[in-house]
């Protein structure tokens, strides 16, 4: 058997050579001195191939025009098996991708390993930070919904104030007319036509450079013998890979990814944030204003990168020990200081409003058809605990609520719900305390109940529940329609997003006179809470 | 300076060191590759779960049909298709028989899809293209076709007839 793949290996090595060269990439010598602080290189070239991975399966079902963008989004997430996990690993990927890309640096720097005649490959390595930054840039427009619609406006309105190269720069990137059509498809163009066969040739570069150098040395190396790459370094790299896959990993399992609404280019009340690694980015912007934002949105970036670059040449002194760079360490505290600094500021300042509960449309919203009375259900059936004995799709105590066919007319069930063995003999459900009302709501709510919008219905958003509950216990639909149910007697509420604001919607209800004279809407002192999920549920609604 | 052993003690403990760091390399590796390749062959091979249920769409009267003598019937309905919803036109060949039942066959020959057509005088459905002939219950009876005519689920509420799903036909039923 071993001499059979012998002779594989041998017929293979005189036609291609590619197991000899493959034994000396593993083969290759390198300082006794390495160790541990040298594998967030091989992270973030084995995060780079996870992207490519991700990105490839999730252009097998993504549209990349707007519109289909969306639609075909919410398709991978809500209707492919493991379509939402894709995902998730590519937007955390591209975050992680980043972080271990800034820490390889910050190594590279600290232990000065930049140094003659190593400064070609810092440079490539500045200039492929730079095209990771444009991956985030361009890859966060592509779902196409308004978080990614509002950051790239201002994202082209920053490149827009570069001086002289300002107009070009907004021409290139399609945003003359604003963010649109156009723009979408050169950010989708750079994003996986320009960029990765970019990376690639920059990786190979970068990879080539490292080992026509070596791996730098330490002071103090040139005594004692080299050791070899495998497997010794190649098994601490592959952990290191590990441990870092299982945290990306772990993210997309955990942390939903929400896709907001779709792109509203009208909805001027929408405060966009950028990525988190862009936030400092924006802080320094607010710090400059009027004629001198400039200084912030392109001479200190620029300045930034160019010293980024130039590090080599400015620091030429010989080698030493790590642990005697201080300068070099006292600059990297100084750098993280002002980073942190400048997010914590950013994240601090952040509108209340910007962080108000948007839908998720990543999940499926069936709830959002729904009448407020049959929406109030929900928040009934949550407070009441149903689900204690009714498991949602599934038979446990009670039975199972999703079978339409023991739905019975609504007069049987709230009967049920006041006696629940009178109606039902042997039954051993407690009686519902609520009142008629009340109880016509959970009923109504249960009606809609199918085998097929359980899941949605049950994951309902909280605020979308209670805000129904409040307009419930209001009375609202005495007087409004919502989804086609209710009075005419003042404006329909469905598309009230489009039409006002926010704080307008929570003053007018405080003193309704006050913002539309002649209003016969009497004033509603609602909590803070009930105001706030109410607003939410009202501007969630389909227009 | 950890890593500098005497040339004598790699020599017995390299051995077992050795064998840990490569079963770990490609261990870890494996796994890597399961996590990704499992989702990978899930996500392009499992159905989309499709949310949209079978949709039933009301295409006649069943009092206005002669029984046996088949009617061809367009109507439109919304198919999904991927992201997309898109309306389409469809058509049926509906026969009323004598116990009252409906039938709706698919309107394409199951051989190679051309449009059939009833023969009001041979009581036969008649492909043009390679001349396959299907009796009014569907059933090859001459030509080419592999299997007898694909049918739509039926139901009949009242004196509506609705059609579901078209299903195609078992070969050699």
């Amino acid at each position: 058997m071993k001499q059979r793949l012998e002779s594989v290996l041998n017929w293979l090595d005189h036609r291609t050579g590619l197991p000899a060269a493959y034994r000396t990439f593993m083969g290759e010598r390198i300082p006794a001195s390495s160790g541990w602080h040298q594998i967030l290189g091989s992270v973030a070239a084995f995060l780079f191939l996870v992207q490519a991975f991700t990105g490839v399966l999730l252009a097998f079902n993504y549209a990349p025009t707007p519109g289909d963008a969306y639609n075909s989004l919410r398709y991978i997430l809500s209707e492919l098996t493991a379509g939402r996990l894709i995902r998730g690993l590519h937007h955390w990927g591209a975050s992680m991708i980043i972080v271990v890309v800034v820490l390889h640096m910050i190594q590279v720097f600290l232990y000065g390993a930049y140094k003659k005649p190593r400064e070609a490959t810092w440079m490539v390595g500045v200039v492929l930070l730079l095209v990771t930054l444009a991956y985030g840039l361009t890859g966060y427009l592509l779902p196409w919904d308004n978080r990614a619609y509002w950051g790239t406006v201002v994202a082209t309105q920053i490149a827009a104030s570069t001086p002289v190269a300002g107009p070009y720069l907004t021409r290139l990137l399609g945003g003359a007319g604003g963010v649109g059509v156009v723009t979408f498809a050169r950010f989708y163009a750079l994003h996986v036509l320009l960029l990765p066969p970019a990376t690639m040739f920059l990786i190979a570069l970068h990879i080539y450079l490292v080992r026509k150098h070596g791996v730098a040395a330490a002071p103090g190396d040139e005594l004692v013998p080299t050791k070899v790459f495998y497997p010794a370094q190649v098994f601490k790299d592959t952990v290191a890979i590990f441990i870092a896959f299982a945290i990306l990993f772990t993210m997309a399992v955990a942390v939903r990814v929400p896709l907001e609404q779709l792109a509203d280019p009208s909805d001027t009340a929408y405060i966009p944030r950028p990525e988190w690694y862009f936030l400092f980015l924006f802080q320094t912007l607010k710090l400059f204003n009027g004629p001198l934002e400039v200084v912030g949105s392109t001479i200190l970036p620029g300045l930034a990168i160019l010293t980024l670059i130039l590090v080599p040449f400015i620091d030429r002194g010989q080698m030493v020990k790590v642990t005697r760079r201080t300068v070099a360490f006292t600059f990297v505290a100084l750098a993280a200081i002002g980073w942190t600094g400048l997010t914590a500021a950013a994240i601090a300042t952040t509108p209340h409003e910007a962080l108000v509960t948007q839908v998720d449309y990543s999940a499926p919203t069936d709830w959002i058809e729904l009448s407020p009375q049959e929406m109030a259900g929900i928040a009934y059936f949550r407070e009441e605990n149903c689900v204690s004995c009714h498991a949602i799709g599934a038979s446990s105590l009670g039975p199972d609520l999703t079978r339409t066919a023991i739905h019975k007319d609504a007069a049987w069930m709230i009967r049920h719900f006041k006696q629940p063995a009178e109606v039902r003999p042997g039954s051993s459900m407690p009686p519902i305390a609520l009142s008629d009302s009340q109880l016509n709501s959970l009923a109504a709510f249960l009606l809609k109940l199918t085998p097929e919008n359980a899941s949605a219905l049950e994951n309902a958003p909280e605020f979308a529940a209670r805000g129904a509950l409040v307009y419930e216990a209001n009375h609202c639909s005495a007087c409004h329609m919502v989804n086609g149910v209710g009075m005419k007697l003042g404006p329909p509420l469905n598309g009230l997003a489009k039409r006002q604001t926010r704080s307008w919607v929570e003053g007018h209800f405080a003193n309704p006179q006050k913002l539309s004279p002649g209003s016969i809407m009497p004033p509603y002192p609602l909590s803070p809470r009930d105001m706030r999920d109410l607003t939410t549920y009202l501007f969630a609604l389909p227009e | 300076m950890e890593n500098v052993e005497p040339a004598q003690v790699r020599d017995t403990a390299g051995m077992p060191r050795r064998a840990l760091y490569t079963g770990a390399i490609y261990g870890l590796g494996a796994l890597i590759a399961g996590a990704l390749g499992v989702p990978a062959l899930l996500y392009l091979f499992t159905q989309p779960k499709s949310r949209s249920r079978q949709e039933w769409v009301e295409i006649g009267d069943t009092t206005k049909l002669a029984v046996d003598s088949p009617v061809e019937i367009a109507f439109r309905r919304n198919r999904a298709d991927g992201w997309k919803v898109t309306s389409e036109k469809n058509t049926a060949w509906v026969v009323k028989r004598p116990d009252n039942t409906v039938v709706a066959f698919g309107p394409q020959c199951t051989h190679l899809g051309c449009a059939y057509h009833w023969d009001e005088d041979k009581k036969e459905f008649l492909c043009p293209c390679h001349t396959s002939l299907f009796s009014i219950e569907g059933k090859v009876l001459a030509g080419p076709a592999p299997r007898p005519l694909d049918r739509y689920d039926t139901k009949i509420e009242g004196n509506k007839l609705l059609v579901g799903r078209l299903r195609l036909a078992a070969e050699k039923a």
